[in-house]
């Protein structure tokens, strides 16, 4: 006990027991003039890239309201700060850490950890302790289809990820005079809930053009070659050739596809941005078509970072790389929270939920307006095509800087 | 799968096409089941950080390539410092589990192979790395058949080092005092074989293959912290199946196996693959006990 009181640590958290027991736990976080946020994120274990990334983006938009003054919530300004435990890559440690965020440190608003795993595990506590939770790194469909009041994404949920490669493919189908309903797809899906979410959105599509779904095969999540699915590819010469599986399957899919010299007109894919696929296995990964939240060619513009290449630059000070979309949809969950305090302009935890449910706002990273599951329904996503080495947006039409090639050339004129 | 099974029978070239490719997938295989054969006939351990060996060696290629020497000539340098690796870790950790219950054994390693994954993922992030071979492929029966050329460097190193290690057992000094341990460790020890050194060689020699391995793998596939796993059960049901004894059994086993787990996931879909593979350890098991019993029989 000595030596607890003698670490100033322990004197402060005690003195901040002393508090909370005083004010009791029905009164927001708010220490003096600041703001407490509480986060899981995932700093040990296999999502900790992501989770560095995450707490990046809370990290520069923490910085970046403190620098413009704050939050001006009833006529005062306030201070923001995250609190943040390592949650070790696991759902189960994630709600527990939630659990101790809300009981033991009196916060009340939270900030989503990375991924729809631990997401899931966090979003009933949440729930249960009726406490606002704001995500950017949660994409399952699931978690929209339980009723959740509190909790709310700013990204596009997963079935949405390739949506828009099976559509461009009908367009550009069309405009080659042919029918939509002659093309022919091949899947092949890692067996994960993401990916199977990503996997719907694709089938609902190629459904409604009537096009004919050829292979359908689902990795095993500790995929390590893809020859046989890449031989049906071969055997049965798919239109289109979709893959998910994370940075592993991104990256299996388009070297495989490169060795075995699959003929495929179009190829397209998730994570190859994680994956640095165009950085590491250049030619390669030439025209394949990558899914992604948010890029920041983008001409979105919000009144706290300006357009998202500004973002992107102050982002690249600050953390000595390139802002990947998992930190830009972070930093804009903050900025929901931001903008809801100020409409709210009290810190009542209902009150603020209220705000946050009527959300239309433009931030750097794309609109934001939820629909009444709690997700983000007003931003598209982005798809990149790899020409020359370089990520090129090429759908949605209207904000692309880069023309689709279609159809990939084949391999001996490459 | 009817379909699958109809366009193999339409399209026969393409039963060609996994067949190889199955086979060079299981040629990787091998080498990490050569290691866990010796390790486990030497020493009686299980080696469950065998993948975790595997990956490390992936990432000293990934990084020796990232720093500009070409892919293919660091397969030795990943195997020296795998053998490194594997020295140390029996000096500190393995040499205390070498005569004791298997169960410890398996603990040890597993603890190992706990400690190297998150050590990895801690100091290279989890990250997936690939590393270009630069190396193109084959095209055959007009170019129905393609066979990656990485595939086939793996194939050879594969049979390379299986014949060096059966030579090596065979003929060299300290091979024969490998074989005599692994026979009886205490009659060795009587007849004046250092068994201390015959262990640590053993296990670092263990963790070099697998370095190498994972040089080969980066190379065709890629590498991340997780990968491990996947090889250590791999290595594991390949011993199993074909015994200690043989390096050349153990050879075919791996490359009937990356050939049965190939086609397995062409005709069942992929996400049967693994399943197929271990079910069928499961009936090989089952087989082989029913098998022995019938010998007890005869020797009550």
């Amino acid at each position: 006990m000595v030596k607890m009181l003698k670490n100033p640590r322990w004197a402060v958290l005690g003195a901040v027991a002393l508090v909370l027991a005083a004010v009791g736990p029905a009164s927001p976080k708010v220490e003096g003039d600041t703001i407490i946020f509480g986060a899981a994120v995932s700093l040990t274990g296999k999502y900790s890239t992501n989770g560095k990334n995450t707490q990046d983006g809370y990290e520069l938009g923490v910085k970046r309201i403190n620098e413009m003054g704050g939050v001006r919530v009833g006529g005062k300004y306030y201070r923001i700060k995250v609190l943040y435990y390592d949650d070790e890559s696991t759902p189960a440690r994630g709600a527990q850490l939630a659990e101790r965020l809300i009981n033991q440190d009196g916060v009340k608003f939270m900030l989503g950890p990375y991924s729809s795993g631990v997401t899931k595990a966090i979003a009933p506590v949440t729930e249960k302790y009726k406490i606002p939770h704001v995500e950017g790194n949660g994409a399952a469909r699931e978690l929209f289809t339980q009723g959740y009041k509190y909790l709310f994404a700013v990204l596009s949920t997963s079935d949405y990820y390739l949506r828009d490669a099976v559509n461009l493919a009908a367009e550009v189908a069309k405009q080659q005079g042919r029918d939509p309903k002659s093309l022919k797809i091949a899947m092949a899906f890692e067996n994960d809930p993401f990916s199977l979410d990503v996997r719907d959105g694709v089938v609902e599509d190629a459904k409604r053009w009537g096009m004919q779904i050829v292979i359908d095969d689902k990795l095993p999540t500790e995929i390590n070659d893809m020859a046989a699915t890449l031989t049906k590819v071969k055997a049965l010469k798919p239109d289109i050739l979709v893959v998910s599986g994370h940075a592993r399957g991104a990256t299996l899919a388009v070297r495989q596809v490169s060795d075995m010299k699959i003929e495929v007109p179009m190829l397209a894919v998730t994570h190859c941005d994680a994956a640095r696929v165009a950085e590491t296995l250049s030619k390669a990964a030439e025209y394949t078509l990558c899914a992604a939240q948010w890029d920041r060619s983008l001409n979105y513009k919000d009144k706290w970072f300006g357009t998202a290449e500004e973002y992107a630059k102050r982002f690249e000070k600050e953390f000595n790389y390139a802002p990947p979309y998992q930190a830009a949809e972070s930093t804009a969950a903050l900025l929901v929270y931001i903008d809801a305090f100020e409409r709210a302009g009290s810190f009542d935890i209902e009150k603020v939920r209220e705000a946050i449910a009527k959300t239309d706002v433009m931030t750097f990273y794309g609109p934001v307006k939820f629909d009444a599951t709690g997700k983000n329904t007003a931003k598209p996503m982005v798809l990149y095509q790899i020409q020359n080495g370089d990520y090129k947006v090429v759908a949605p039409t209207k904000v692309a800087e880069g023309k689709l090639i279609h159809p990939i050339p084949p391999w001996s004129k490459r | 799968m009817v379909d699958n099974l109809l366009l193999l029978f339409n399209a026969p070239i393409l039963s060609a096409q996994l067949l190889v490719d199955g086979i060079l997938i299981g040629a990787i295989f091998a080498l990490a089941a050569y290691g866990m054969a010796l390790v486990w006939g030497v020493m009686d351990i299980i080696n469950i950080a065998q993948g975790e060996f595997v990956m490390l060696g992936g990432y000293v290629t990934f990084f020796l390539a990232a720093a500009g020497v070409h892919p293919l000539y660091t397969v030795p340098v990943a195997a020296a410092a795998l053998y490194l690796l594997g020295w140390a870790l029996y000096r500190t950790v393995v040499f205390r589990v070498v005569d004791k219950d298997m169960f410890i054994s398996i603990l040890a390693t597993f603890g190992i192979s706990i400690f190297l994954q998150q050590l990895a993922n801690q100091l290279f992030q989890a990250d997936v790395r690939t590393a270009e071979s630069g190396l193109g492929s084959f095209f055959l029966a007009d170019g129905l058949i393609v066979v990656s050329q990485i595939k086939v460097v793996s194939f050879i190193c594969a049979l390379i080092l299986g014949a060096t290690l059966f030579l090596f057992l065979k003929r060299s000094r300290l091979g024969q005092a490998i074989r005599a341990t692994a026979q009886n460790a205490r009659a060795a020890r009587i007849m004046g074989v250092n068994t201390d050194r015959v262990f640590s060689t053993t296990f670092a020699l263990n963790a070099a293959i697998c370095g190498a391995a994972g040089s080969l793998v980066v190379m065709t596939w890629l590498v991340h912290p997780y990968l491990g796993l996947a090889y250590t059960l791999r290595a594991f049901m390949i011993v199993t199946v074909a015994g200690l004894g043989n390096m050349a059994s153990v050879l075919l086993a791996s490359l009937g196996l990356g050939a049965v787990e190939n086609f397995a996931g062409f005709l069942l879909g992929t996400e049967y693959q693994a399943a197929f593979v271990f079910s069928l350890l499961v009936a090989i098991l089952v087989w082989r006990n029913a098998l022995l019993s019938r010998q007890r029989k005869y020797l009550k």
